[in-house]
């Protein structure tokens, strides 16, 4: 009992120095933004009144909603196939796996972001090579618009998805599907039917986690869509720092974060997590 | 493997199998008959489960062939060979109802759903699992697991069922339940069984045949009361049971059988002395030995004085030593083992000559 509670304090005083962080640079902050969005300009309900009738702001959050969908579904599908090879793959395959999964962590968001700009622009790599082989006459649009979004969000995201897929893949026993090759399953039957829906909540945990990122998306939305397909953070960032409009930017950022809470309440009714890591 | 509703007639010939510098299976030539309960047993690393996962077409053989019903077998995978499998844990589908998983088979064989449905029903009555059609793996007990693992091994009709240890989580009642289990269905299915353990009463128990391995080798194949009474070697007398040892010698040839000194007594055994001349080790099982005031004159005995006794409910075990030394154990009827005791000084074991029999001196 002693030492069971020695332990538990131990935990504790091993954990106060984040939650205090937590507390002063989030919780804290938090509560007056939430003041703002009752208080600014006038005190009511008048911001949030605004959310539901104004047009600009509902078609940016259905936009958010959109993208982030699409970014979810195709991160973890290629998250995925990365995996298996990563988890299950000869040691030359996992090892350029980790390559793949690892380096994109080692370069700064931004970097990312313009290496897109780069290779999508009307003049970019892609444009220009394209036209050379007289595949296309004109430029596509690759960029400041929603594809060049989701190119540069997925691009970021995926190594996220990748850590609870494997851990999901890695708790997979082998047996299993050696049960499934036994009784007749070819391998692809074996992919579909058993290690698809034996990962299933690595499958939830990483759309989950690919998700939520998503929605507060900022940089790569703001470089990648050029200001024609604004997300919410960018939205947010606007009403504060270019119109004044604090009280609105601090409704959406309320709503924005019970929103994100609403989810991650929902992930952890179906994932435990350290399946997640 | 490939008729279903058909045992199977499979022939091993010089299988061998390394994995890198580890030499797993050496040279196995085996055959196994049709119907037949075929028990593969050694200690862990002896090759056995390597052999088997070899007969699934988990493992590709280094070297050797293996043949089905005649036909060769050896680079079909395992998907095409469609043994019926049962795992150590018996690695059901954890996400798959109890239907489910035994329906998978018959799935992958695109059969009608009439026909799955009315197989699936009539595999689950003879297991014993009606009421828990929809379960999920998780929510059965070891028994009930391993029983939707028979079942989806056997509900294709495979022409062989493989087991790896099955029984090795099931507490002994439960283990005792489950044999007696398996024993019905292979009658019933009348399929080709081959049976990996380490537990020798369980093999002795189940099959009509055990190969027992060591090392990467195939020591010995026989009918159960065969590899007990007749081993061929000290590895498979030690590992089927306890065993006396008693060092013999001038062994040499006589009528019917052979005779030897032993501790300067002579002795006769009914085996014959052809592999094992001058030197050699007396074999004799503890139950087989009785003790005695006195030997008769030409009654196989020795002399030797109790040390020792563990008193096992139906019987007791004696430990004593031989004059010269020797370690001997029996089992007796415990007021035997009281009087033996008691008496402190010597007295005479005997044992029958059919039920000695002669090992190499020395290693194997």
């Amino acid at each position: 009992m002693r030492a069971y509670l020695s332990d538990r304090m131990g935990a504790a005083l091993l954990m106060a120095p984040l939650l205090l962080f937590l507390v002063l640079a989030y919780a804290w902050p938090f509560l007056g933004v939430v003041k703002w969005s009752f208080t600014l300009p006038t005190p009511g309900l008048g911001q949030y009144d605004a959310l539901l009738t104004d047009d600009l702001v509902q078609s940016v959050f259905i936009r958010t909603l959109r993208i982030a969908a699409v970014v979810t579904v195709v991160s973890v599908a290629a998250a995925y196939a990365i995996t298996v090879v990563w988890v299950r793959g000869t040691p030359a395959q996992r090892l350029i796996a980790e390559f793949c999964i690892l380096v994109p962590f080692w370069i700064s968001v931004l970097t990312r972001a313009f290496g897109w700009v780069a290779l999508l622009s009307n003049r970019g790599l892609i444009n220009t090579w394209l036209q050379a082989i007289g595949f296309i006459s004109e430029p596509l649009a690759l960029v400041r618009n929603e594809f060049g979004v989701i190119v540069g969000m997925t691009h970021f995201l995926i190594p996220f998805a990748v850590f609870p897929l494997a851990s999901a893949m890695r708790s997979l026993d082998d047996r299993v599907l050696l049960a499934a090759r036994g009784l007749g399953s070819s391998r692809i039957r074996t992919f579909w039917t058993v290690f698809v829906p034996m990962t299933r909540s690595g499958i939830i945990g990483a759309a989950m986690i690919v998700f939520v990122f998503s929605l507060g998306f900022f940089v790569t939305p703001a470089i990648l869509g050029g200001g024609r397909s604004v997300m919410i953070a960018e939205l947010i960032y606007l009403r504060i720092f270019q119109s004044p409009d604090w009280g609105l930017g601090a409704a959406i950022s309320v709503v924005l974060v019970l929103f994100v809470g609403a989810l991650m309440a929902l992930l952890f009714r179906y994932v435990r997590p350290k399946q997640l890591i | 493997m490939q008729q279903p509703g058909r045992a199977a007639e499979i022939k091993a010939i010089g299988i061998g199998k390394s994995f890198g510098s580890f030499r797993a299976l050496d040279n196995l030539s085996l055959d196994i008959g049709r119907g037949e309960f075929l028990t593969l047993l050694g200690p862990s690393g002896s090759g056995k489960t390597t052999f088997l996962m070899i007969l699934a077409g988990f493992v590709q053989p280094t070297e050797g062939r293996l043949f089905s019903d005649g036909v060769d077998i050896t680079d079909r995978p395992a998907e095409q060979r469609a043994a019926g499998m049962v795992f150590q844990g018996y690695a059901l589908f954890p996400h798959m109802s109890v239907e489910a998983n035994i329906a998978f088979p018959l799935k992958v064989r695109k059969k009608s759903a009439a026909d799955i449905k009315r197989r699936v029903g009539e595999m689950i009555e003879r297991v014993g699992l009606k009421g828990h059609e929809k379960k999920l793996p998780a929510q059965l007990s070891g028994g009930q697991q391993q029983r939707v693992a028979l079942a989806r091994a056997l509900v294709f009709e495979p022409g062989v069922l493989l087991l790896d240890e099955p029984f090795s989580a099931l507490d002994k009642g439960l283990r005792g339940q489950m044999q007696a289990e398996m024993k019905r269905l292979h009658q019933e299915t009348g399929t080709t069984f081959v049976f990996v353990t380490h537990d020798q009463s369980e093999a002795l128990a189940l099959s009509s045949r055990v190969a027992i391995f060591n090392h990467g080798k195939l020591l010995q194949v026989g009918a159960p009361d065969e590899v007990y009474d007749r081993p061929d070697n000290r590895f498979v007398a030690e590992f089927l049971g306890e065993i006396n040892m008693l060092p013999l010698k001038g062994v040499r040839p006589a009528d019917n059988g052979s005779t030897g000194l032993c501790e300067d007594r002579a002795v006769s055994m009914h085996c014959k002395a052809d592999l094992v001349r001058g030197d050699a080790i007396l074999a004799i099982r503890p139950e087989y030995m009785s003790i005695s005031g006195e030997a008769a004159a030409g009654e196989n005995g020795i002399a030797a004085t109790a040390t020792n006794s563990t008193y096992l409910g139906a019987a007791t075990r004696l430990d004593l030593t031989t004059r010269q030394g020797a370690k001997v154990t029996v089992s007796v009827p415990n007021e035997v083992a009281a009087a033996a005791l008691s008496k402190g000084n010597s007295v005479w074991l005997t044992w029958p000559a059919e039920k000695g029999f002669l090992l190499p001196h020395g290693g194997q």
